[in-house]
């Protein structure tokens, strides 16, 4: 965990305050809906269908138990006793009254959590691998620089008011578990030929109306520079991207349109007059981040406890860990993932009583700790293999331990026309209706790694372009129907989905979805091949053929 | 951004003005004395776009009790109900399609 010190505490409350304030003269009158508007979204607060909806940052995706419990309270107290976890390591509670949330924010202000930059034409909550200081085969904990990106970029007055918001992802191993290819701006965490760190920097990906894989902009910034590059790509977009069509204004499009040598040279440029400036970090400066995160105190453990042998006599525990449980950096260690994807339930969705029990499973089990993915689930970073047995049937016990994780039930999705305001159809009933269609574990396994994203509008909330398969949901002559695309991937090997074909209507969706997983059975080389392998091989033109023949 | 009363109106049925409660969100309908409702069945239908332009433009004004004011079609029943024009709609009037996954 990162410690905030009193400089953070001090900027959190006031902003507290200053919402107080705002909000109390907006329901006097004092302010107009226009005039509150952008502060209401500099805090998190949008309109939804039904209610206020309110986003609370959660940086690099870290938790604590407590921020977890203040979670569970704000969830219990002001809302309707659940939240709902993002694609970009978020929170949202979809219920609250606006003249609660100044309460809310000063509770979740006790445990340092705020909802600054979670909307609006900003920097957005920088987000992480979930797994950041802990997994085998990172370089160095990502989530170090994405603190120090988060502390250059929190209020920073010149990106405040962008053409448009602005989101960055980082990644430190050669699996990218951030999706950092579609961002505005991605930052693989290496090591160069010499030995020193620094970043491999993409810029210009993003999802929406326009989706565009980031393209690599500078393949090596040494650490020290990363700032004043960012800096630098952040004055160009600043200068450059367009205000005048909010369909046009994300830096994707001004690097499509100047095409990515043009804007590296301005970016080049640019750096040219910042850089060996104030921006650079001396090792002090990066020493001293880095020496505020906490990491455990582990014990020296057996990779293989006695516990671990005596539960695999138990088939269910077993076929969770072979799921749900991944390699440690410390031996005798694992990454346990949870499962919010349970059959039947919302993606993405946890109650108060939830987040209240796996803060005590992280006090006992996972040193307080818990990381949000940006795949909608949960996860716990440091648990003993010894203990996995136990904490399994705690997880079991709360409904948080379907071994589902990465399987097609493993469902990202927006919450959809239930409540946005934005959406043209529903997400969650589709997705819902796809866990029970393949609830089946035997089944799963036997299909494999399979990825599907459902957003319930063009602006993509639920990655669907990037899902293995993709499901978008439009609305054509009142009624909803659904685009399918597939062969989207959100890895290193990052690529957009191809549609199939026409849209289906809301009815046949999970039938199309089935014809397609059929199809895919029947036409894989062998077991290991993946699904998204399978379309990469063959084209979309068989899973056509097969959705399409009887329609 | 445009404002609604900027916007070009257009009618093709029966219609309702909407918003949502300014202090905590809820779903709320525009009648014809002047007030709101969160009935929909209280609502002040109109018909044609200079009845609309004219509901939606004393909506707008109320800007202390109401948010994001616009124009939204329904369909009357046989007995004279009054029902959503569209699924978005629907789902504003009568909420999710879903359980929720708690109730507090």
């Amino acid at each position: 965990m990162y410690a905030y010190d009193e400089i953070d505490r001090t900027l959190v409350n006031e902003r507290v305050a200053e919402f107080r304030d705002q909000v109390q003269r907006r329901l006097s009158g004092e302010l107009t809906e226009d005039e509150f508007k952008v502060l209401r979204l500099m805090n998190g607060v949008y309109l939804q269908l039904h209610a206020y909806m309110f986003r609370v940052a959660i940086p690099y995706g870290t938790l604590s138990s407590a921020q977890l419990r203040k979670l569970a309270h704000v969830a219990r107290k002001y809302d309707r006793g659940y939240g709902h976890f993002t694609t970009r390591q978020n929170i949202q509670f979809n219920w609250i009254a606006l003249k609660d949330l100044p309460d809310a924010l000063a509770d979740l202000a006790e445990v340092g959590i705020h909802a600054m930059q979670t909307s609006g034409n900003c920097t957005r909550n920088v987000t992480a691998d979930q797994w950041g200081g802990v997994a085998p085969d990172e370089v160095e904990d990502p989530r170090v620089w994405a603190e120090i990106l988060r502390q250059h970029t929190a209020l920073h007055p010149e990106f405040s008011f962008l053409p448009r918001k602005f989101k960055f992802a980082i990644t430190a191993a050669d699996h990218d578990r951030a999706a950092i290819k579609v961002h505005d701006i991605g930052l693989r965490l290496i090591k160069n030929d010499a030995g020193e760190t620094g970043f491999e920097v993409l810029v210009g990906g993003g999802l929406g109306r326009s989706p565009f894989i980031a393209k690599t902009i500078k393949p090596f910034v040494p650490g020290r520079d990363i700032l004043s590059y960012v800096e630098a790509i952040l004055r160009v977009y600043n200068q450059y991207g367009r205000r005048d069509n909010i369909y046009k204004a994300r830096i994707k499009i001004l690097v499509h349109e100047l095409g990515i040598e043009k804007f590296a040279a301005e970016v080049e440029q640019a750096w040219r007059e910042i850089a060996d400036g104030p921006l650079t970090l001396d090792d002090e400066m990066i020493e001293d981040i880095r020496s505020r995160f906490v990491y455990p105190a582990y014990e020296k453990l057996s990779a293989e406890p006695a516990e671990l042998r005596a539960a695999a006599a138990d088939p269910r525990f077993e076929a969770w860990r072979k799921n749900s449980v991944a390699p440690h950096r410390q031996p005798g260690y694992a990454i346990v993932t949870l499962s919010l994807k349970p059959v039947g339930g919302p993606p993405g969705d946890a109650t108060a009583e939830q987040m209240d029990a796996i803060a005590d499973l992280a006090d006992k089990y996972s040193f307080g700790e818990i990381r949000v993915g940006h795949e909608q689930n949960l996860a716990l970073p440091h648990v003993a293999k010894r203990d996995l047995p136990a904490l399994w049937a705690a997880l079991d016990a709360i409904g948080v331990a379907t071994p589902n994780v990465n399987l097609v039930s493993d469902i990202i999705a927006c919450p959809g026309l239930d409540y946005c305001s934005l959406a043209n159809a529903r997400s969650i009933p589709i997705a819902q209706e796809l866990t029970r269609r393949f609830a089946n574990h035997e089944t799963a396994n036997l299909i494999g790694r399979l990825h599907v994203n459902i957003s319930g509008c063009i602006n993509a909330c639920g990655h669907h372009h990037v899902g293995h398969i993709g499901i978008l949901g439009v609305e054509k002559n009142d009624q909803e129907v659904y685009q399918i695309t597939i062969g989207g991937r959100a890895d290193e090997h990052a690529k957009l989905g191809e549609l199939i074909g026409p849209a289906v209507p809301y009815a046949e969706v999970a039938d199309v979805i089935e014809d397609i997983v059929e199809a895919y059975l029947a036409l894989r080389e062998k077991p290991e091949e993946l699904f998204v392998d399978t379309v990469k091989r063959l084209g979309v033109e068989p899973f056509k053929e097969r959705v399409y023949a009887t329609r | 951004m445009t404002s609604p009363l900027q916007q070009k109106i257009k009618i093709t049925g029966p219609s309702v003005v909407t918003a949502n409660r300014t202090d905590d969100g809820v779903v709320i309908y525009r009648t014809g004395s002047g007030g709101w409702s969160t009935e929909l069945a209280d609502a002040a239908i109109v018909r044609e776009a200079d009845p609309a332009r004219a509901l939606l433009a004393e909506s707008v004004a109320d800007d202390i009790g109401a948010v994001g004011a616009y124009i939204a079609p329904v369909k009357l029943g046989g007995d004279g109900a009054v029902i959503p024009g569209n699924l978005r709609e629907q789902i504003r009037k009568t909420g999710v399609t879903i359980a929720l996954p708690a109730q507090a």
